[in-house]
């Protein structure tokens, strides 16, 4: 479909303006803040390929920029679920991992994942869990399950993550349904749930969240692990827990889109950032984790060792991936309207 | 003519920044993916008339309208000081309005955020002093006193105007005929002054109506707002054509408001956009 014509025109006249000589170059598009910035220097250094770096805030922000047609990258690292949603409208190149000397060094946990189950298209960047941080001097109980954000004794003292899919994830779960589910009585129940919440919410929140914690505005938070090392380290009060009814389990993956034009030089840069230094340097950087023991070996201790990035044993039996939502997106989307729309009574 | 070639950088500007975006809004609220390709109906403008969708809209045209009035109520006084000829420091006061408008907008609603948080300054320091705290974020006055604060400017500046326009012989002739102050404001300087007013509500009414940053930040997303629905269909539901029908709808209702308030000016002169 035409949807970009008029842009796609206006950007071709200005991008010809500006041509010359021919440089090697590897366009790479990556979430915001999540790279360290001395990995792309290395990679133009050791190989003379230069980085054209851009940076996205959501998957979905990356869809809509990349499926006008007129933005073209090499490299993007989307989370699971969406890379199956590119995967299912052929929108990645397939990518031969045996030609990656590095694949190796990825773990076998992170190889063959529901997205990609032949490992054709994508190489994994990051990986992460979902959970509860709370505040140790103002909840003194233990806190463990999800069910935890329902109990009217935090009342205004919590906050809840300001979108549809995690939200839903957290009361899907604590009902003890699949975090996917397309079935719509459970969701209705799972939007009773959040309605009955809303008044024990104190605020939704996205990235503003993290410093709130940090400075004692709420006592507990629904947190990405990532977020959560990060928060702990600043307010050491701060305590990190998977709930006991299972979470979600994240994959950020490097994949190469169909039209690269710069597909040598993508594997390329794929195969330097999955080399366990590289990763390493980068992970230590993100405060993720990675999917490579190799890289995280290489970790300084207090990462290598932390039980937020890496809980031992990984729990995933209990644990479960997103899949692509794009079939319920809308029975998703007005669910959260309703919930946020709600006066909760 | 001359005159009309100086206009075109103009005209071409609109055109692609305005005219074609606007094209493309109308474009995309009408079309519908089929499996035979693109079709053309009004499905994305039925969905507004859910009740849901609907009372969204009105408690959005709700908490814009108590940030309009109570712009006005604050603003007309201050600009009647201001046009005071005894005023000295007139010049410090208008500056003192418009320095805030230097900064983005996002940054001052942040720094509201860390004044009004739980933990902010505001508690902090009334907590020192002994007094009772209270929880000032998270909810609709929250959301209103961020509107007012971030559009107080748009209101004075154009009463400001239009009141230093006015005439101020009409204003003695006025006393010599025998009319007291009251029936002079009542009957001379405010009729004067309208065009400025409703410049101001507009100014005011339009963004209240469409934010949706006030909404998340100082609101604590406890609340939705008409432009969080908007925003939310673009950046993540992916859903254009509602996103871009709920904008058409909110274009009318402003047109409409255009409308109705140019209707009842008659004057049309000094210091108004209409």
């Amino acid at each position: 479909m035409k949807r970009f014509l008029f842009p796609a025109v206006l950007t071709t006249i200005l991008m010809t303006g500006c041509g010359g000589e021919e440089k090697q170059v590897v366009k790479v598009f990556n979430w915001g803040d999540y790279i360290d910035p001395q990995t792309n220097m290395l990679f133009t250094e050791e190989t003379g390929i230069d980085v054209l770096y851009e940076e996205y805030p959501t998957n979905e922000e990356m869809y809509a920029k990349i499926s006008g047609g007129n933005a073209r990258y090499d490299v993007l690292v989307p989370s699971d679920y969406m890379i199956e949603k590119l995967i299912k409208e052929d929108m990645l190149a397939e990518i031969d991992v045996n030609d990656l000397e590095n694949y190796k060094f990825i773990d076998k946990d992170f190889k063959s994942l529901p997205f990609d189950p032949e490992d054709k298209y994508s190489v994994p960047y990051s990986w992460g869990t979902m959970g509860i941080i709370y505040n140790t001097t103002m909840i003194e109980d233990d806190i463990d399950e999800w069910a935890d954000l329902w109990n009217p004794e935090y009342a205004k003292k919590m906050f809840m993550y300001d979108s549809e899919r995690e939200s839903l994830m957290v009361a899907l779960k604590k009902l003890g349904y699949s975090m996917n589910s397309t079935d719509p009585l459970e969701l209705e129940e799972a939007k009773q749930e959040l309605i009955a919440q809303k008044p024990l919410v104190l605020a939704y929140v996205v990235d503003e969240g993290k410093g709130k914690m940090i400075n004692e505005e709420a006592a507990m938070m629904v947190a990405w692990a990532g977020d959560a090392d990060l928060m702990i380290s600043e307010n050491p009060d701060l305590k990190y827990v998977l709930p006991k009814e299972g979470t979600n389990l994240f994959v950020d993956a490097m994949v190469v889109p169909k039209n690269a034009e710069n597909y040598d030089n993508a594997l390329a840069y794929i195969n330097f950032m999955t080399r366990p230094d590289i990763a390493a340097m980068n992970m230590s950087y993100l405060g993720y984790s990675t999917p490579s023991t190799a890289a995280r070996q290489l970790l300084p201790e207090e990462m290598r060792d932390s039980e937020v990035a890496y809980p031992d044993p990984i729990p995933f039996e209990t644990m479960e991936m997103f899949v692509d939502p794009s079939e319920v997106a809308d029975v998703y989307s007005r669910i959260w309207t309703e919930v946020k729309a709600s006066t909760g009574e | 003519m001359y005159k009309r070639y100086l206009a075109s950088p103009y005209i071409l500007w609109s055109a692609i920044f305005i005219i074609v975006p606007l094209i493309l809004i109308a474009y995309f609220s009408l079309e519908t993916e089929t499996a035979e390709g693109v079709a053309f109906t009004l499905n994305s403008y039925k969905r507004f008339f859910d009740p849901l969708y609907m009372n969204i809209l009105i408690k959005s045209i709700n908490l814009a309208l108590i940030t309009t009035i109570v712009c006005l109520l604050t603003a007309y006084p201050l600009a009647m000081i201001l046009n005071e000829k005894e005023m000295s420091n007139k010049t410090m006061i208008l500056i003192l309005i418009i320095l805030p408008m230097w900064m983005n907008s996002l940054m001052r609603t942040y720094a509201w955020m860390i004044l009004l948080e739980n933990k902010g300054i505001l508690n902090s320091i009334l907590e020192y002093l002994g007094l009772p705290t209270g929880q000032f974020l998270y909810g609709d006055g929250a959301i209103v006193f961020g509107m007012i604060y971030n559009f107080f400017p748009f209101m004075v500046l154009p009463i400001y105007n239009a009141l230093a326009k006015i005439d101020p012989t009409l204003i003695e002739a006025s006393y010599d005929l025998g009319a007291n102050k009251v029936q002079t404001f009542q009957r001379v300087i405010l009729p004067l002054s309208m065009p400025g007013v409703i410049t101001g509500i507009l100014m005011v009414f339009m963004p209240s109506l469409t934010t949706f940053m006030v909404t998340r930040l100082l609101g604590g997303g406890q609340v939705v707002l008409i432009g969080n629905i908007i925003e939310e269909q673009f950046t993540r539901t992916n859903d254009w054509g509602f996103g871009s029908a709920l904008s058409v709808i909110l274009m009318l209702i402003i047109l409409i408001t255009i409308r109705l308030m140019g209707k009842n000016e008659t004057l049309g002169r000094g210091g108004g956009i209409v």
